[in-house]
């Protein structure tokens, strides 16, 4: 199991490569140039060339990247090219503001789309099943600005119930502030939740160890959970985690329609200035958060179902074989 | 001998889309305590349904009892709630199903799953309960520390080992066995019926055993019944049904195994197909097939009638009127 997470970790590094390789060169082809947009267009031709050499735009694309890469060895993101602030810093600051929203929103999803997909399933082709699935089908299909919008004009201005905008202080604070953007991020993963769950579970509703543990005498209540839920539960572990990952990496729009300080916000700042070092630190950064939640997922299959467990033991078993 | 279960007139339907499916067509039977009774059949014939409803697992919809009373230690059990139902199921009557491959839940260890049915009837902690697992697994021939696997890890004579310990783990009256034996090999068949047939004597446990084999028949059964589109055509004590066998579906199944004393070129199979059941036949259900039927087998169904003692046959060839 050790191994197979140290495998796993040494796999990201190809990873990075290709992500930072991709971004720069993206970046480098879109039109702009950085000096200009930091001294403004008033800037003389002098001032320029010293800007441009300083950060060392003049020298070839390659070359850049290298030094970057370099750089990235020694756990330098760089300095911001529009304020002059590390990179790593500014990460660091607003992260967790992120993570908070994508917890929050996961929660909303969790707390939403299992019951309601263990329902459906339960209760498959009744009215009941069909509502929950339109509502299901409308949720991921409505676009996470529109909610966000929708639920501050109800929610904000007109009941006034909770703030529309930033982030508040202090615990119940935070928690007011979080809950709109929390919940028009988390819909749409609810009903993705919700329709996981229900088709995972409809493939174990019938199986034998089904009509086995009705014979034993046990509730149903706690066949639905111990039974059924158990055993379903490995499809939507993996759609909770992919989920998780892109709202971390995704939470863009909702960051921008709720003003909440978070990374996805500073990252659309930072392309508009075309602020090569910021815009790479946090794809960079995002990616290794998302490599890491799917490594953790990957890990909890093993504690969710033993017949995966003794796959990975199996699978380091024969890498040891092979290393000798 | 006392009587531990009587089924008297009992209907099961599956209404479905394409129809309603007619599947057991008013089944009346007896077993009395620690017997065994063979319930014999082709696949299709009600077998399971039977066996489902009797415990009342028949899944609903598309599936209901729609006549009929099961008397189980003199109470009508079709009529108890739901709560005192699951105290019967495991307790009082288990069930041993078909595949054992997927009758274990993958996620739970074997000894979560035997200590399960133990802590639902009886009063005992959860480490008692596992205790008394392991125990139920060294009788099935399982050591006890094995109790801490997944089924994954099991063969399948194994896994249907460990099926019978939770069936056995609370000492029900009666087992009901639905094939247990299909999915296995033949060494293990040998093996696990063996076993069965001596933890049963052992537990003085009552057992239906539904099979399509009739030689597991003769080494386990104290009584056989014969069923055909959901109805019993012959039911009688083994020596009976085997001696002298009275239906010609009966005489059907005897003349299609191969017989080791005689050299026979072909084997004798019962000719079509057991009939669609949602468009049964009218008269006797096996009219179609049987190379003795006449004009009353099309029109008319048949009495149950006494051949000699309990010994009874559904059937107007039996009865000299064909």
């Amino acid at each position: 199991m050790h191994k197979y997470v140290l495998k796993r970790f040494a796999m990201l590094i190809p990873v990075l490569i290709g992500v930072t390789f991709i971004v720069f060169f993206i970046l480098a082809l879109t039109p702009g140039d950085p000096v200009t947009i930091i001294l403004g267009d008033n800037a003389t031709a002098e001032n320029i060339a010293k800007l441009t050499e300083e950060l060392g735009l003049d020298d070839p694309l390659l070359v850049r990247y290298g030094r970057y890469m370099l750089n990235l060895l020694k756990g330098d993101l760089g300095k911001s090219y529009s304020n002059q602030l590390s990179v790593a810093d500014q990460i660091l600051e607003r992260f967790p503001n992120t993570f908070i929203l994508a917890v929050a929103a996961i929660l909303v999803a969790l707390i939403i789309g299992i019951p309601v997909g263990i329902i459906s399933a339960k209760k498959q082709y009744t009215w009941l099943d069909n509502t929950f699935m339109v509502l299901a089908l409308v949720g991921v299909s409505m676009p996470v600005f529109w909610l966000g919008l929708v639920l501050v004009i109800v929610f904000s201005l007109n009941l006034r119930w909770l703030p529309s905008q930033g982030m508040g202080q202090g615990f119940m604070g935070i928690l007011k502030s979080l809950v709109l953007p929390a919940v028009s991020l988390g819909a749409g993963s609810a009903a993705m939740v919700a329709r996981m769950t229900r088709s995972s579970m409809l493939e174990v509703i019938r199986q034998d160890y089904i009509d086995t543990a009705r014979a034993k005498g046990v509730k149903e209540s706690t066949i639905t959970i111990r039974h059924m839920l158990k055993n379903a539960l490995i499809p939507i572990i993996t759609v909770v985690g992919l989920q998780f990952g892109q709202l971390l990496g995704g939470a863009v729009l909702t960051e921008t329609v709720f003003s909440w300080p978070g990374l996805g916000r500073f990252m659309v700042e930072a392309i508009k200035k075309k602020d090569t070092p910021s815009v790479l630190g946090s794809v960079i950064f995002l990616s290794v958060a998302f490599s890491i939640v799917n490594l953790l997922i990957d890990i909890l299959y093993a504690y969710v179902d033993p017949r995966i467990k003794s796959q990975y033991k199996v699978q380091s078993a024969l890498g040891r074989r092979r290393g000798e | 001998m006392a009587e531990l279960l009587e089924v008297r007139d009992l209907f099961i339907r599956y209404e479905t889309v394409d129809g309603v499916v007619e599947a057991v067509n008013g089944i009346s039977l007896k077993l009395d305590k620690s017997s065994t009774l063979g319930l014999v059949g082709e696949t299709g014939a009600g077998k399971t349904t039977l066996a489902k409803g009797i415990m009342r697992l028949v899944p609903n919809p598309p599936g209901k009892i729609t006549k009929g009373e099961i008397i189980f230690n003199g109470k009508d059990i079709l009529k108890l709630s739901e709560a005192d139902m699951r105290k019967v199921r495991g307790k009082e009557i288990s069930m041993i199903f078909q595949d054992p491959m997927t009758s274990l839940n993958p996620v739970m260890t074997v000894g979560e799953q035997i200590a399960e049915v133990i802590s639902i009837h009886e009063k005992v902690s959860s480490k008692g309960a596992m205790e008394k697992a392991k125990e139920m697994l060294e009788m099935v021939g399982i050591p006890a520390e094995r109790a801490e696997e997944y089924p994954h890890q099991f063969s399948g004579g194994m896994k249907q080992r460990v099926i019978i310990a939770i069936a056995l783990a609370c000492n029900p009256s009666l087992l009901i066995a639905d094939e247990p034996t299909t999915a296995l090999d033949v060494t293990i068949q040998a093996q696990v019926l063996d076993m069965m047939k001596k933890l049963k004597d052992k537990l003085n446990t009552s057992m239906i055993l539904i099979t399509h084999d009739l030689g597991v028949v003769t080494q386990t059964c104290d009584y056989v019944a014969i069923m055909y589109a959901g109805e019993i055509v012959e039911y009688g004590s083994l020596r009976d049904v085997f001696k002298n066998p009275q239906h010609p579906y009966t005489n059907g199944l005897f003349g299609s195994i191969p017989s080791l004393a005689e050299d026979v070129d072909r084997l004798k199979p019962i000719k079509g197909l057991m009939p669609d059941p949602t468009n049964l036949p009218k008269g006797c259900k096996f009219n179609p097939r049987c190379e003795y039927a006449e004009e009353i087998c099309r029109c008319q169904s048949p009495e149950t009638t006494e051949v000699k003692g309990i010994h009874v046959v559904k059937c107007f060839k039996a009865q000299g009127l064909v």
